[in-house]
């Protein structure tokens, strides 16, 4: 007799482009799927679009690739084994032990399993993960809680733009790119009548698109790298990618919207002050050198009523470190090539990754949901998608050598510029208890100046506060013999990354602003909350766990 | 008499001590496997608590300590300037509930038995304890004061106690584990092997925290301290709503337990930065460094009996440690009299913070045989109730 092969379950968190093709993928190799994202649509950041009950004819002309997303939506939605949960934010990953799991069946939402759900296969492990979620509006009174135990789970939690200090950045009116876009595209809300984009990366040139769209004058693209480095990075123009012809053709779309609202790009220039009462009313502007300092005598005040600022990405990493995926010394998920993490039976894609755009992060997408479903990278079904992931490879490594940070920007810094935004830390606040405490560890820091403690769990400021801690030459503590010890210490942006291959974990030694055991706020009540019963996937895996 | 010593953990307990070495002239360095206040010390509260202990020489030395910490605050705050961060010492008061009839009573019977060792432990109406905490449940069944319990921020504590060590001469070097001990032919200890090479030591104190029983395994003696986990819940946040520290009656029985499965008790207070912390879970699981949602579940329930309108607070933050575990629940503090030349400050379980202090006096009398403040004796490795322990794995 052949054994009835049960359906593998995956669990896909995330419905960016990375996710949803996933999604797709996992599903047409036969799993069932489930498909989880916080926002209250899909498409995550880049095809954000305005809710069904505004909708608009324009989406189309806003967004690349509009019929992709609509296909992929349009045929997950349709499909019975496929669950789209939205307003569902994931706010624990727990690792369980293998040994724990002593029941092979997964923990997939008993609705969603239409195969007769009773044979296992033996040889199926699932994942060691728990994943605790909250499903509803964030603000509404009670969410209602479900944990999902999957037999694959993919990751794809995209990434969320990063912006360096500046006085007067905490103003009203200056935005980050991210939020700008999501204005723009999301809303459809001018940000002002004059408007500035600046910072670094050739995702400042779609954002100026989408302002510009809403009617708002963008007075330029103010792009910090020098020319050189640009030219180094992009050859022969900064919006076109080696090797990635296509996405070369996207980005000189965007300059030939850039021609059409004539909007200047100009690099080697920072916004370096944001200046206003209430809000902001003007930036200086200053020449930068390659190391990105101002050089004096450059500055120009230049008048505006909104300034969108991204000097580039942040990883949303605290869902795989709490699973307890390995990281790159980069700080991306580790995978291979079939879009593995370091744990068994955990997938990631997108931005997470890598910062690689759109249409790598379909690609991963796909090749992920479809290792996860139970099927090989090598399989001929997924020869474009691997084709497209070898194109984009290199892409993030590209962007960084072009774009990426540079020391100098530390010199934009005033003793009062706020560092960490959400407890009002001051730069020099930050500086002084460093010399005082002779800059011990990122967490001793972090604890003595409240720097990342915030509401935004250092979402928004702890990298920045990294590097500044990182900056100095005796952060990694002081040795009698006159050199930091750097070693495995948790300070230096260089010296911190932690290879341990158990990364994860709520009490690790060593601290990172990326780790976050409670990866969204949640409410002590619902917290105390015992699950809803009627909604809780637990009970498949109950069984085996009287 | 001991000149040098090298203090193995840059804790709260070896910063105290560095520092109370360092002021009376001994040269004193720190070797910190990572970096400063980055292990136990920045992984918990920083209640200062005579409440919680029975009477015994734990409680002794809470209340010798408690006398010790408002002067040492001035004195640090003096001496380190306003650049240096707030201690955010307050002597806020504690009040400790009972939630259920049961529990009335035995909560009554334990203030009166700490009330004729000395302690402030007031027995209060319910109303009364409503009018100093006006958004407690008032179910409560039974409540006393103790108006001694204080709070400090113990990183900010662990880096003043440090930085103070500094201006007295001593030496605290971060990145260095060590890994190994130097003995001359007579078996005394004369340095240590380092990842850094090899450190002479005139006296070694081992305050290496719940890795000390590592350490001195690595250093070739048996100490039985073990990783006891412990979870606290961080709000948002919000308007002052809990004045004092908040209890429920049940921490004595899980403080007191040696019992390894999970308890949690509820520990309720504002920190000056405006949040709550909710504490908090005691487990022996090892050094798992998992987040458990069962754990903090359980917490977040019992805070909820305390307070119910936290119901409507968000938790930002969850994050644990490993509190060092002595077996008989009492501190190691004192000469090895096994090894000569090394001393032991460690296993204070979920008390460290409050008793670095007193912990510190009570080695700076013993390193330079000057007289005790309080009785030792009950702090010596060579207690008898933790021979069965110290010979387990000969
Ligand atoms: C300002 C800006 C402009 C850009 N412009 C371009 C461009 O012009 N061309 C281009 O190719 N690329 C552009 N990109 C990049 C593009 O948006 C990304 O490459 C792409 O969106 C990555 O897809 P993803 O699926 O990895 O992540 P995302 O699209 O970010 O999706 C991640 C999803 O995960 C969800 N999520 C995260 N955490 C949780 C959680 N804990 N629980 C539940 N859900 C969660 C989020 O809600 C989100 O929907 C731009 C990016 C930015 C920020
Ligand atoms: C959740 C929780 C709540 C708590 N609440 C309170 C409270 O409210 N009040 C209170 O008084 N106490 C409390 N405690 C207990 C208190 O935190 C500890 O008792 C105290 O921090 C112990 O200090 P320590 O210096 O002995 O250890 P640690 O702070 O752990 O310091 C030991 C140091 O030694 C270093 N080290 C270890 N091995 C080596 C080696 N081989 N070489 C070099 N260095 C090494 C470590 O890196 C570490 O930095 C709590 C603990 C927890 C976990």
């Amino acid at each position: 007799m052949i054994a009835a092969i049960r359906t593998r379950t995956v669990l896909v968190v995330g419905a960016g482009p990375a996710g949803l093709a996933a999604a797709r993928a996992a599903r047409e190799r036969g799993a069932s799927v489930i498909l989880l994202d916080a926002s209250d649509a899909t498409g995550g950041q880049y095809w954000r679009h305005l809710p069904p009950s505004r909708p608009s004819a324009n989406e189309r002309a806003l967004h690349h690739g509009w019929s992709t997303y609509r296909a992929l939506h349009d045929e997950l939605e349709r499909d019975d084994g496929c669950e789209i949960v939205l307003g569902a934010q994931v706010w624990a990953i727990e690792r369980t032990d293998a040994s724990d799991v002593t029941d092979a069946s997964g923990g997939a939402d008993a609705s969603a399993v239409t195969d007769a759900s009773a044979s296992t296969d033996a040889a199926t492990v699932p994942a060691p993960v728990a994943v605790h979620v909250l499903v509803g509006p964030p603000d509404g009174t009670r969410r209602v809680g479900r944990t999902f135990r999957p037999d694959a789970l993919v990751l794809a939690t995209g990434a969320h733009d990063r912006t360096l200090p500046f006085p007067g950045w905490d103003l009203p009116g200056v935005f980050t790119a991210g939020a700008a876009q999501a204005f723009a595209k999301g809303e459809r809300v001018a940000l002002g009548g004059r408007v500035v984009v600046a910072g670094a990366g050739p995702f400042l040139l779609p954002v100026a698109a989408s302002v510009a769209a809403t009617g708002a004058k963008v007075l330029g693209v103010y792009e910090a790298s020098r020319v050189a480095g640009l030219v180094r990075g992009w050859l022969p123009k900064p919006w076109q990618l080696i090797g990635a012809a296509k996405k070369g053709g996207e980005l000189a779309g965007y300059v030939g919207s850039h021609l059409r609202h004539r909007i200047p790009y100009v690099t080697g220039r920072a916004v370096v002050a944001a200046h206003g009462a209430d809000r902001v009313e003007a930036v200086t502007i200053a020449e930068v050198d390659a190391d990105w300092a101002p050089i004096a005598g450059t500055e120009r005040r230049v008048e505006t009523d909104a300034v969108c600022v991204s000097h580039g990405f942040t990883p949303r990493l605290e869902l795989p470190i709490a699973a307890g995926c390995e990281l790159t010394p980069e700080r991306f998920v580790r995978v291979d090539d079939g879009q593995r993490t370091s744990v068994a039976g955990v997938y990631a894609a997108g931005e997470i990754t890598g910062i690689g755009g759109v249409d790598a992060a379909l690609a991963e997408g796909e090749i992920a949901g479809h290792v996860a479903a139970g099927g090989s990278a090598r399989d001929a079904d997924l020869g474009a998608a691997v084709g497209a992931r070898r194109t984009f490879a290199g892409f993030a490594a590209r962007i960084e050598a072009a774009h990426g940070i540079r020391s100098g920007w530390t010199s934009w810094l005033d003793d009062d510029t706020l560092v960490c935004r959400c407890e009002e830390v001051p730069y020099g606040r930050l500086r002084d208890t460093r010399e005082a405490t002779c800059g011990s560890g990122l967490r001793s820091m972090k604890l003595t100046t409240r720097a990342g403690l915030g509401i935004c769990q250092g979402r928004i400021c702890g990298r920045t506060v990294e590097e500044l801690l990182g900056a100095g030459p005796d952060v990694g503590g002081e040795d009698d013999a006159g050199h930091a010890a750097s070693a495995g210490l948790e300070t230096a942006a260089g010296g911190l990354f932690d290879r341990r291959s158990d990364a994860g974990g709520l009490l690790d030694r060593r601290a990172t602003t990326d780790r976050r055991p409670i990866a969204s706020p949640l409410r002590i009540g619902e917290l105390a909350a015992a699950e809803d019963p009627t909604t809780s996937t637990t009970h498949t895996v109950r069984k085996g766990h009287p | 008499m001991v000149s040098d010593v090298v203090i193995v953990g840059a804790g709260i307990v070896g910063a105290a001590c560095a520092r109370a070495l360092a002021v009376a002239g001994v040269r004193v360095t720190v070797l910190e496997r990572g970096a400063a206040a980055s292990g136990t010390s920045a992984k918990g509260e920083g209640n200062l608590l005579v409440s919680d202990k029975g009477p015994g020489p734990e409680l002794d030395l809470a209340v010798y300590a408690a006398s010790l910490w408002p002067d040492l605050v001035d004195e640090l705050a003096d001496e380190l300037g306003p650049a240096f961060p707030s201690l955010e010492y307050e002597r806020k008061g504690g009040l400790v509930v009972a939630t259920t009839a049961a529990g009335a009573e035995p909560l009554r019977a334990f203030a009166a038995s700490q009330r004729a060792a000395g302690v402030d432990a007031r027995a209060i109406p319910n109303g009364t304890a409503l009018e100093l905490e006006p958004w407690l449940n008032p179910e409560i069944t039974a409540a006393v004061h103790y108006p001694d319990d204080a709070q400090v921020q113990p990183v900010i504590a662990t880096e003043a106690l440090l930085a103070s060590a500094r201006n007295h001469g001593a030496a605290v070097r971060t990145g260095v584990e060590v890994t190994g001990a130097k003995r001359d032919a007579s078996g005394r200890l004369i340095g240590l092997v380092t990842t850094a090479g090899d450190v002479p030591a005139g006296a070694v104190l081992l305050a290496a925290g719940p890795w000390s029983g590592e350490t001195a395994r690595a250093l070739g003696a048996i100490l039985p301290v073990r990783p006891r986990r412990g979870m606290v819940l961080v709000t948002t946040r919000m308007p002052h709503r809990v004045f004092h520290k908040v209890y429920d009656g049940d921490y004595f029985g899980a403080t007191q337990s040696s019992d390894a499965a999970l308890q949690t008790s509820s520990v309720v207070e504002s920190t000056a930065a405006g949040t709550v912390l909710l504490g908090s879970s005691r487990e022996q699981v090892g050094f798992d460094e998992r987040l458990r949602v069962d754990v903090i579940r359980e917490i977040a329930t019992k805070a909820l009996r305390l307070f119910p309108f936290l119901a409507n607070a968000s938790i930002m933050r969850a994050y644990g440690g490993f509190r060092p575990f002595m077996p008989d629940h009492l501190p190691v503090i004192g000469e090895d009299h096994r090894i000569a030349g090394l001393w032991h400050a460690s296993g204070h379980e979920g008390a460290g913070i409050g008793l670095s202090l007193a912990t510190a006096e009570l080695l700076v009398a013993g390193m330079l045989g000057t007289a005790a403040p309080i009785d030792a004796a009950p702090f010596g490795l060579a207690r008898a109730s933790l021979a069965p322990y110290l010979e387990e794995a000969a």
